[in-house]
């Protein structure tokens, strides 16, 4: 972990891997459970639908959305993709391991997307300003203690 | 070098976009997904069989999706079956605005250059050799390709496919490397085999898999020609998740491999268990080509329904290359009044939820039809399918 002191406070950067490329920016939206897109997501809104989810109501819309691993059908990545085209995709998506359903909806939705951060997902705060470069595959975010 | 993966000189023109947008997205999709499987490289392909074909799976956000690509296949493509006959689907009974959205799908996958054969046996279309490596999808087609074949392909799904076919190449990784080809488990039949046909050993397959799950099986005790071969596959990959088995004496890599079957957990199966699989149900319609029947099963059913009037409903399913270049046997099996019909079959297509029970010859359709259609299914021979279709 690297540390930077800007003027007025600390800005953390994670490093993990590079999975789509492209620089998103948005504040975290962290699920400690796995998401699954298809009948999960709207794919109009980007709302979270699935009953009992952690993020259930909650829009992953313009967010850095942090979550375990992608669950269900593969054509998840098609509501990915969806999402992308009506503006409610995430910013950018952080896994802590990709799986096919995700990496895959990432790509063809130009969603910038890293895994294997090197910091466990507990330790991310949700509403937290957060820039995701999917080339270096880096996350960084403001660590200013509150 | 992208981290993790080697990437040749043509593969960095490509990421850098220098043959367009489509090819660029294709191949970080391709490097992607071999980064979360641990492939160390890219693979050329000699041929794909794209999923994601049939309009119920991918719906209208997929369809968009494929609509906005712009690049032709490098390599022979053919797509998945879908659910009903590209050419005949009126006659089939096809729902017009379900025929409508199918003929937009298959039309945006024509303009990516795909060949629109919507089969499970590309197999008889394109000319597939030992060590050739595939980016298939559909599990029988993928089961007989490694198994029969001694190709290599994983089962792809639809984006990687569809990528690979454009690209031309597929992340090295699972059954293209041949320490990912050894047998897990034997599988010993105990049973006298001589007069088994394509539905005894659809039977036995539709038994394995259960045994198997998702593990690499060598069979003793058995001697299938290539036709019972595809049969014991698709079941076994229905009911496991089996996508390469080895014959001892029969399969090419059994052959020419000498595998060690030291310590490997071993099941024995009896002529009981395979009998057990079949029934005496009553049946509304008769179903046969799952997978798509060869030219020799085509020429067999037209030799049982000679002289024979169908008093049932007899569908036959096979790949469009496959009737045209066996147009002689296909007018004389509808001359019974049965119907061969290209592009679907008994699991895909909605045309066969309006059954109560559906007598197949295949293991797969065994266990995919009560499932997918909604109906009860029976197992019997191809002689028996036949004479239940046509008796009075």
């Amino acid at each position: 972990m690297i540390i930077f002191n800007h003027l007025c406070g600390v800005i953390l950067l994670i490093t993990g891997r590079s999975i789509s490329r492209g620089r998103g920016t948005g504040k975290l939206l962290v699920s400690p459970e796995p998401i699954s897109f298809l009948s999960g997501v709207d794919p109009e809104t980007g709302i979270v639908v699935e009953k009992g989810h952690p993020l259930e109501g909650t829009s992953v819309a313009g967010t850095v959305l942090v979550f375990p691993y992608g669950k269900g059908s593969t054509v998840g990545s098609y509501v990915i993709y969806a999402l992308s085209r009506n503006g409610h995709a995430p910013a950018a998506i952080v896994n802590t391991e990709a799986e096919p359903i995700i990496a895959t909806g990432a790509i063809i939705g130009n969603i910038p997307m890293i895994d294997r951060p090197k910091i466990p997902l507990d330790r991310l705060m949700t509403g937290t300003q957060a820039i995701v470069d999917g080339d270096a595959g880096t996350l960084e975010y403001d660590g200013t203690p509150v | 070098m992208v981290a993790g993966m080697h990437l040749d000189q043509e593969d960095e023109q490509i990421l850098a976009g220098e043959q367009g947008e489509t090819r660029q997205k294709m191949l970080e999709l391709l490097v992607a997904l071999g980064k979360v499987f641990g492939a160390e490289r890219l693979v050329p392909i000699k041929s794909a069989q794209v999923s994601g074909a049939s309009y119920k799976t991918i719906g209208k956000y997929g369809l968009e999706w494929l609509s906005s690509l712009d690049a032709k296949a490098v390599v022979p493509a053919v797509l998945n079956p879908i659910g009903m006959p590209r050419g005949r689907w009126e006659e089939m009974g096809i729902d017009p605005d379900f025929a409508e959205k199918q003929q937009a799908v298959v039309a945006a996958y024509e303009r990516l250059g795909i060949r629109l054969d919507c089969t499970c046996t590309p197999y008889y279309l394109y000319e597939t050799r030992y060590g050739d490596h595939l980016a298939w999808s559909e599990s029988s087609a993928v089961s007989y390709a490694n198994s029969v074949l001694g190709a290599r392909t994983n089962r792809e799904g639809g984006p990687s496919a569809l990528a690979a076919a454009l690209v031309g190449k597929t992340p090295c990784y699972g059954l293209h490397l041949d320490k990912n080809r050894v047998p897990q488990m034997v599988i010993d039949v105990h049973a006298d085999t001589a007069g088994w046909g394509i539905a005894e050993y659809g039977a036995l397959g539709f038994h394995a898999g259960k045994l198997a799950g998702n593990r690499i099986p060598y069979f003793r005790g058995i001697r299938p020609e290539p036709d019972q071969l595809k049969a014991i596959g698709a079941a076994m990959a229905a009911t496991g998740a089996v996508a390469l088995y080895h014959v001892e004496g029969v399969t090419p890599e059994a052959q020419k491999i000498g595998y060690d079957l030291s310590g490997l957990d071993t099941v024995p199966v009896e002529q009981a268990e395979i009998a057990s699989v079949f029934s005496e149900i009553p049946v509304d319609a008769v179903a046969v080509g799952c997978p798509h029947c060869s030219p020799a099963e085509l020429a067999e059913i037209a030799r049982l329904l000679t002289g024979k009037v169908v008093t049932k409903p007899l569908y036959v399913f096979a790949a469009q290359g496959v009737i045209e270049q066996n147009a002689r046997v296909v007018d004389s099996i509808e001359k019974s009044g049965a119907r061969v019909f290209a592009d679907t079959c008994m699991v895909v297509s909605p045309a066969m939820e309006q059954y109560r029970s559906i007598m197949v010859n295949s293991g797969k359709a065994l266990a995919y039809v009560p499932n997918m259609c909604g109906g009860q299914a029976r197992i019997g021979t191809i002689a028996d399918c036949i004479r239940v279709a046509t008796e009075w």
